[in-house]
């Protein structure tokens, strides 16, 4: 285990050096009003049959095993508080996780898409960050798109048969890049009105993606620490879910 | 295990401080506003059609001590529910010795 972890550590500080050092700004959700009706309505209907499945899968989970609703309720927390830290990074602003990770991987993608809807209407109303016209659309890449990725990563790290923590690690980092690559496409897809599409697109990455790597990572690392903490003290939940088969 | 713990925490500090003692004259703001320049930059002819709801009902921005506050309330949402789970399991984990023997195999 040691050694895998020093694997990650080395591996985590070249990506955090590699990135040098650019001020540089950044956007987290997409803003209030910022989309064009058509596209608010469209990403909401996309998100409908996401949401409907998540909601069949949690309480399918919760009917079958009660207890789980503390997991559950953890999973959601982790993304309340995670998506809460506002983090500063190499390219001079902040920017915040979205830790959706860990609750793909317990409880599947799905599942996620309504713990983070939860957290984006509270951030619409509240915060002003975010908004209730582009809920539709921030759902999409950050409670869909993101855990879905997370959670084909775990599988496929798990069928390879990549140390666990390792695959965790991957599956919540990678997520969380992806959730803002997908909110550059989105971006891009409303807007390309002065420059073509591609370099809309172009345009929109380089302000998401870099200054999302470290927060990546450290959203990788904090999902790990977490599941090492379940592993050791919720043994029972983790077996009923089917995350610790092989443990028994 | 408990150096893993503790190499993770002081790696995500490092990565979260560091900008902040290198990047002295970095901003560190601008969240929001820097993806409607952006958008700008694109698509210059596009106005915004709908203002955040809570910035429509107090008809202004929202100060930010007011806005660190709600980020507050989230982050202490989040913290009270997890920490309150985890002091279950904790406690549980007590009452549940065999079960540890019997599963100490886990990595």
């Amino acid at each position: 285990m040691s050694k895998q972890e020093k694997r990650i550590l080395a591996l985590t500080s070249v990506c955090a050096l590699t990135f040098g050092i650019a001020p540089r700004v950044n956007a987290m959700h997409i803003m209030e009003g910022y989309l064009p009706g058509g596209f608010c309505i469209a990403w909401g209907v996309l998100c409908l049959p996401f949401l409907a499945a998540g909601f069949f899968s949690i309480r399918k989970t919760l009917r079958e095993h009660r207890n789980l609703i503390t997991l559950l309720a953890m999973s959601g927390a982790f993304v309340f508080v995670i998506s809460s830290l506002k983090i500063p990074t190499m390219f001079g602003s902040c920017s915040h996780m979205t830790g959706t990770g860990l609750g793909a991987i317990l409880f599947g993608p799905t599942a996620v898409s309504i713990l983070g809807l939860i957290v984006l209407l509270f951030q619409a109303l509240l915060l002003a960050h975010g908004g209730l016209t582009t809920i539709g659309a921030n759902t999409f890449s950050m409670a869909i798109a993101g855990p879905f990725v997370s959670w084909g990563i775990y599988l496929l790290c798990k069928k390879v048969r990549i140390n666990r923590k390792v695959g965790i690690f991957l599956a919540a980092a990678l997520g969380d890049l992806f959730t803002y690559c997908i909110t550059a496409l989105q971006l891009a897809l409303a807007h390309h009105a002065d420059v073509t599409m591609g370099e809309a697109l172009v345009e929109f990455l380089a302000v998401f993606a870099p200054t999302q790597v470290p927060l990546a990572i450290i959203e990788g690392i904090i999902t790990v620490l977490i599941v090492m903490g379940l592993e050791t003290y919720a043994k029972p939940e983790l077996r009923a879910i089917g995350f610790l088969k092989e443990a028994k | 295990m408990k150096k893993t713990v503790i190499l993770g925490i002081v790696l995500i500090c490092l990565i979260a401080l560091i900008p902040l003692f290198v990047l002295k004259d970095a901003e560190f703001g601008g969240s929001d506003d820097a993806g409607s320049q952006v958008v700008e930059e694109v698509d210059s002819s596009y106005d915004p059609w709908a203002a955040p709801i809570l910035e429509t009902l107090i008809g202004g921005e929202l100060p930010g001590e007011v806005e660190s506050l709600f980020f507050c309330i989230q982050t202490g949402i989040g913290v009270g529910i997890i920490s309150f789970i985890m002091g279950r399991f904790v406690e549980r984990k007590k009452w549940m010795k065999q079960e540890e023997d019997s599963a100490r195999d886990c990595n």
